[in-house]
């Protein structure tokens, strides 16, 4: 057989899609449905002459890569809900300071320890909001393990070129289910290397100036650049200000350079969108049901398409109203009370045509249930 | 090198209180640092939150001033992705026993190549004057306005528990023995932890009793004793300076790159 083909889970498929991506450190701490991503890379990482901790929590594990991402190297944390609502100050710090790293959060049912084995996707506002403070932030989801594989690098290049904590949001379902995946010859899907300073040493750097194009070089700690790094609101040499200028000047800079390239950020699939009536909108495990209803019913004639969203934040407001002009109904599928569904009815320009089709159980969503939910909403009762 | 050029002169004055203990703390430090003739970019210093913490912005290392009490986890990434930088991590009593006691111990416990100083005045300096895991019982503080019962922890006896291989104490009264201790607390091989009893006049001093800064100091000078001192069997009260422990232990970073070269190999 192909080396290159695998019948592997999605926890698999995102530790080879972060070696392929460059990621050469990894600090985590273990938790169901999220465990094995560190198992596989405490096994990939030496084996690459990269670096595997295992850390005392997951604040600890936030920390450690936050710190080893100022070495200049590539990082990455995994964990689920609890362990994401522990990392939340330092997330923040991330942000603040604008250290490139990724944080998988492979999402069970919450709150509190809630259903640690089945599948929720309860985390989408925090990870918008969990952090304290106005912020952007970026995060990504996947259905697939092939997407599972192209959205882990993309959330390294994102981490990257943004100067930013990126955020990837998948599910139990998809974190444990076994499919194929065909890996890439290394090379097919590009990879951004860190942008570094071509300041000399000597010369005064400012490591919190940003460019024209809002791009930030950074320079690795060991280098000839010392500079320092706070979580304070900071001028461009690292430095603590409470000025009122340079405050608001980082604040803008810190949600402008995330919102204002939201077309950049923004990914996700169409099906049969053109002439749809009736829209679903999903994401992550819940969009491969979604899928399914849409794939079974356009032969019968019915006018049903699929937007699957892969960028959750920024939430592409301006794309899911084009695409939802002329549908007469939306209905938004997911497996929490309606996070996106709030999105999505900001989105549109009527919010009554938007409706929920979610399951809240722990139980996977099946077309079944988005079958019969959507008797409802096309008004064809029970 | 003078000590000023190890300073960013251009980010002072510094929010110290007058009398404050941590600037004799940085300035020995720094000794200790041109002592060893050390290039200021083989050291990273990361701190968390407090005013001790703060003293990372005023050196010129690579610098990173972290969040509350997680300091060493964050030093623990730098110093595991560049393992040939020295890496010194400052933090407040509050800082490294409170809210950072997990990570305090597991670092111990790691034994990973990290040099902390506690720079311990057994308060809350930056909130204003809270008691902290190291103000000890019947003292007083704005969140014990009756008197503290909380019993304190014994730096020493933890790290050396949790598994530091170097331990040390000594205090800002004793500036020259700062320089000494940390010196050698930076050239040990392991995790190694400086605990520095420095004056808070302004929260513990008043709150205590204690008076002026220089009052402060001299009852440092009166209370402590070189460690295995006469005095000591006599006053078993006197607190003990010095190196209290050094063993030599396996480092993490090492240990880890040994894991490295066994993977490589049997790939
Ligand atoms: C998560 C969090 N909790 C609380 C605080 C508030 N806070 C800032 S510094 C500090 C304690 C400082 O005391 P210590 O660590 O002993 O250092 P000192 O200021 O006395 O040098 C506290 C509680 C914070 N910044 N972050």
């Amino acid at each position: 057989m192909d080396p290159n083909i695998k019948f592997i889970q999605g926890n698999e498929v995102c530790v080879e899609a972060a070696l392929y991506a460059g990621l050469n450190f990894f600090a985590g701490y273990p938790i169901t449905p999220s465990t094995e991503i560190a198992e596989h890379l405490a096994q990939k990482l030496p084996e690459q002459g990269g670096k595997f901790i295992q850390m005392e929590d997951e604040i600890a594990s936030m920390a450690a890569i936050i710190g080893a991402s100022l070495t200049g190297k590539k990082v990455m944390t995994a964990t689920s809900g609890p362990g994401f609502s522990l990392m939340q100050e330092a997330l923040g710090y991330a942000i603040m300071t604008e250290i490139p790293c990724v944080i998988v959060n492979v999402m069970r049912g919450g709150p509190s320890t809630g259903l640690p084995t089945s599948v929720g996707q309860g985390d989408v506002m925090q990870a918008r909001w969990g952090t304290h403070g106005d912020h952007g932030i970026i995060a990504l989801t996947a259905s697939n393990h092939q997407d599972v594989f192209s959205i882990t690098i993309d959330a390294f290049n994102l981490a990257e070129t943004y100067r930013t904590p990126v955020i990837l949001l998948f599910d139990e379902v998809v974190g444990h289910m076994r499919e194929k995946l065909v890996v890439p010859e290394p090379g097919e899907i590009p990879i951004v290397e860190r942008l570094r300073t071509s300041v000399k040493g000597g010369v005064d750097y400012h490591p919190y100036l940003p460019r024209e194009d809002g791009r930030l070089p950074m320079s690795d700690f060991g280098g000839v650049h010392r500079y320092n790094v706070t979580g304070l609101y900071h001028d461009m040499w690292g430095f603590p200000s409470n000025n009122p200028s340079v405050v608001q000047g980082l604040h803008r800079h810190l949600n402008d350079k995330i919102t204002n390239n939201v077309n950049q950020i923004s990914r996700y699939k169409e099906y049969y969108l053109e002439d749809a009536e009736c829209i679903l909108i999903s994401y992550g495990s819940a969009a491969r049901s979604a899928l399914h209803v849409v794939q079974e019913r356009r032969p019968r004639g019915e006018k049903l398409g699929l937007l699957e969203l892969q960028t959750l934040w920024p939430f592409p407001y301006q794309m899911i109203k084009e695409k939802c002009e002329n549908a007469k109904s939306i209905a938004v599928v997911e497996l929490n009370a309606g996070q996106v569904l709030r999105a999505v009815k900001r989105a549109v320009n009527d919010p009554e045509k938007v409706f929920l089709a979610n399951r809240i159980d722990g139980v996977f969503i099946t077309p079944v249930d988005i079958r019969n939910m959507l008797r409802f909403v096309q008004g064809r009762g029970a | 090198m003078a000590i000023k050029d190890y300073l960013r002169e251009r980010f002072f004055p510094h929010m110290w209180c007058p009398g404050c203990g941590h600037g004799i703390v940085l300035n020995n430090m720094l000794r200790s640092i041109e002592q060893l003739g050390l290039s200021k970019n083989e050291i990273v210093m990361v701190s968390g939150i407090g005013c001790s913490s703060r003293i990372s912005g005023y050196v010129d290392f690579h610098t990173l001033h972290t969040i509350h009490g997680r300091a060493l986890a964050f030093a623990t990434g730098v110093k595991l992705g560049l393992p040939e930088l020295n890496v010194i991590v400052p933090m407040g009593d509050g800082d490294a026993l409170a809210i950072g006691g997990n990570h305090f111990i597991h670092a111990a416990r790691r034994n990973i190549d990290i040099t902390a100083i506690v720079m311990n005045n057994r308060i809350y300096g930056m909130t204003g004057g809270q008691f902290s895991p190291l103000s000890g019982i019947g003292t007083m503080a704005t969140t014990a306005p009756f008197r503290n019962i909380d019993h304190d922890f014994d730096v020493a006896e933890l790290s050396k528990a949790a598994g530091a291989t170097f331990v040390a104490r000594t205090t800002t009264f004793h500036a020259k023995q700062i320089t000494d201790i940390i010196k050698q607390a930076i050239l040990h091989e392991g995790f190694s932890v400086v605990e520095i009893l420095t004056q808070c006049p302004t929260y513990f001093g008043r709150k205590n009793r204690e008076g002026s800064a220089s009052n402060m100091m001299e009852l440092y000078k009166k209370n402590t004793t070189p460690i295995g001192s006469q005095a000591k069997q006599e006053n078993p009260e006197l607190i003990e300076r010095g190196i209290l422990h050094e063993v030599e232990a396996p480092e993490y970073c090492n240990e880890y790159d040994k894991i490295i070269k066994a993977a490589m190999k049997g790939k």
